[in-house]
């Protein structure tokens, strides 16, 4: 890694301490290089799956891609990307005005029981594995209230995984506001809802939104609870919120890499490539955001 | 006033999302834990009955007759691969944690650090597609072979290195996945202690990597442990990419280390299409019982894991007064 060599002055700078013996000379080099080895392995590891993904899916690339239904194990992936954003889109206009709210309130109101145990909670419900949600999802909404696969048992879904961390983002947000500004607004005799509103969450907006941006990529890239609340549909979005069976993109990933056949392979390369660039485009913007927010 | 009790309102979604999930499996699943009893986690045997004649009564709920459900398998492969996942990823993590917070240079380290951690954004079918296209042949043909015959001596790594599918790749790619969270959680811990620690070893005669290793480190030691109790969670819980390289083998324990296996998390996803087919439910009921098992684990490894953390943060806000 060229990253790595530029890093390389550390272990050049021990050399100069002539006093310490030989066998500690030895243990500190050493204990770098190591080091140095696990940071390359990472970074050879991710540039060996960004290399996968974009070789492999650049080539799959086609303009029927975007204008054509799956048929089979070939024809194009409109129908996923659709099906992606119906269900991303659904899932954060549930969980927008949740974890917001919950995040606004676990920082505005943190003096007390209840907002630490929001907090503590909302860290667990990150824990729990994402498969666990959508077996919770056909069970209840796929089953009990006969939904079948859908637009709404995924959505639903999706936004409680979204939920906690938008919270946890808005919440980091809020608390970069200046308490100043605060006391300031209540000195002018602005009531809470006030101060929340006009002066706290305007402040906060990008870092708010930057969390809502990595929500957006969490459920762009989420399998698992999809698999058995979103169904898969070869056809376009009919409309319907329930009973109806939608596509993915994460699917078509999994579900045609398996496929003996070299037409489903490149779909699959095809669904990775958009999936992993969108997601990098959404990571590398709301780092921009937060660095220009920090500076 | 009002409005705080509106938005207290709307905060209490989130726990109500966490007891509801609970509390839905339980109540669901509640037949299968009544039918399996304690055998569920004690014995091997996920056998779904005979499907297509009549059901029988068993104490008092309907099943396939000759059903009889047991997940040792999975809980072993379930641990096991998280084991080696993390004996992977802590020295890794805290390596390229050292190297990131403590030899690379300003500017540089704050993008090979994105960089690295990106790998955290990288969705869990992706990392499964890897696996499956590219580090499975690698694995196969070329690694297990070799530290079959290498390290054949040690009984785990001896026997047939099998196709690929298995435990250590599902470890390796666990691995993986699970290594930017203790990568970022101990960067920002290490950068964070105080210059003077370093100052005062140095000034001692130590070299820099001493103090690191030696100092700053040790002081770090609940925060690492914090976040590697958050890893270990990731990795039980993790679907997708174990899915796509472990083999999802069936009531079988592994004998070495290339063996397939299978975690909770993806058996339920490999199953459920089977466990429908059974008609009086109890299939499905059970892997319901696996969902909450899993659950269960992963809320106490997080509560364990935030226990850890806060303690730490807060022993350093009284230790900065």
């Amino acid at each position: 890694m060229a990253a790595d060599a530029l890093a390389a002055p550390a272990p050049v700078a021990l050399s100069l301490q002539q006093g310490v013996p030989l066998r500690r000379r030895v243990y500190s080099a050493g204990g770098w290089i190591l080091c140095g080895l696990a940071l390359a392995i990472l970074s050879a590891a991710m540039v060996w799956i960004l290399a996968l993904v974009f070789i492999r899916g650049l080539g799959a690339l086609s303009p029927e891609l975007f204008t054509t239904i799956t048929q089979g194990t070939g024809g194009g992936l409109l129908n996923a990307i659709e099906g992606t954003a119906v269900l991303s889109f659904g899932a954060l206009l549930l969980a927008i005005p949740f974890g917001v709210g919950a995040g606004i309130y676990v920082s505005e109101y943190r003096h007390g029981y209840w907002a630490p145990t929001i907090r503590l909670l909302s860290d667990i419900l990150v824990g729990v594995p994402s498969i666990v949600l959508g077996y919770v999802g056909y069970v209840t909404m796929v089953e009990w209230l006969g939904w079948s696969f859908s637009v709404a048992a995924g959505s639903i879904t999706v936004s409680v995984i979204c939920l906690p961390y938008i919270c946890r983002t808005t919440e980091l947000a809020l608390q970069q506001v200046p308490g100043d500004l605060r006391e300031a607004a209540f000195a002018l005799g602005c009531d809470e809802k006030r101060v929340i509103f006009r002066i706290c969450l305007p402040a906060a907006l990008p870092a708010i939104l930057t969390g809502i941006l990595l929500a957006l990529a969490i459920s762009v890239g989420e399998t698992a609870p999809l698999l058995y609340t979103a169904g898969w549909s070869n056809y376009l979005w009919d409309g319907r919120l329930t009973q109806s069976p939608i596509g993915y993109l994460t699917y078509a990933i999994w579900t045609f890499i398996s496929e003996p056949f070299e037409s489903a392979h490149q779909l699959a390369y095809a669904a990775a490539f958009l999936v992993t660039t969108f997601v990098l485009i959404v990571h590398v913007v709301s780092r921009f955001v937060f660095e220009r927010d920090r500076h | 006033m009002k409005f705080k009790t509106i938005l207290a309102g709307v905060a209490g979604v989130l726990p109500a999302c966490l007891i509801m999930i609970i509390a839905f499996l339980a109540i669901y699943s509640w037949p299968a834990i009544h039918f399996n009893g304690f055998g569920f986690v004690t014995s091997n045997t996920w056998n779904l009955g005979n499907l297509y004649s009549n059901p029988v009564v068993v104490g008092g709920t309907q099943v396939a007759p000759g059903a009889h459900y047991g997940i040792v398998f999975l809980i072993v492969g379930t641990l096991l691969s998280t084991l080696i996942a993390l004996l992977v990823a802590v020295p890794v993590g805290v390596g390229a944690a050292v190297f990131l917070a403590e030899a690379v240079p300003g500017k540089l380290r704050i993008w090979l650090s994105f960089f690295v951690e990106l790998l955290a954004a990288v969705p869990s079918v992706v990392f499964g597609l890897w696996g499956y296209v590219v580090v499975i042949p690698f694995l196969g043909h070329f690694l297990f072979p070799f530290l079959s015959r290498v390290l054949g001596f040690i009984p785990i790594f001896a026997g047939p290195s099998g196709s690929g599918y298995g435990l250590l790749t599902a470890g390796l790619v666990l691995a993986l996945m699970i290594v930017p969270l203790i990568v970022a959680t101990l960067r920002d811990a290490l950068v964070a202690q105080p210059t003077a620690i370093r100052e005062a070893v140095s000034a001692l005669g130590a070299t820099r990597f001493e103090v690191i290793s030696k100092v700053v480190l040790p002081s770090v030691n609940r925060v690492l442990i914090g976040a590697t109790i958050l890893a270990l969670g990731r990795a039980m819980g993790e679907t997708m990419a174990v899915l796509m390289v472990s083999g999802n083998a069936l009531n079988y324990l592994p004998q070495n280390v290339y063996a397939p296996i299978s975690t909770m998390a993806a058996f339920i996803v490999s199953q459920l299409d089977s466990a429908l087919q059974d008609p009086t439910g109890m299939a499905v009921k059970s892997l319901a019982e696996i969902a909450l098992i899993l659950s269960l684990l992963s809320l106490i490894v997080n509560f364990l894991a935030r226990l850890v953390l806060a303690l730490e943060a807060h022993g350093a806000r009284r230790a900065t007064i």
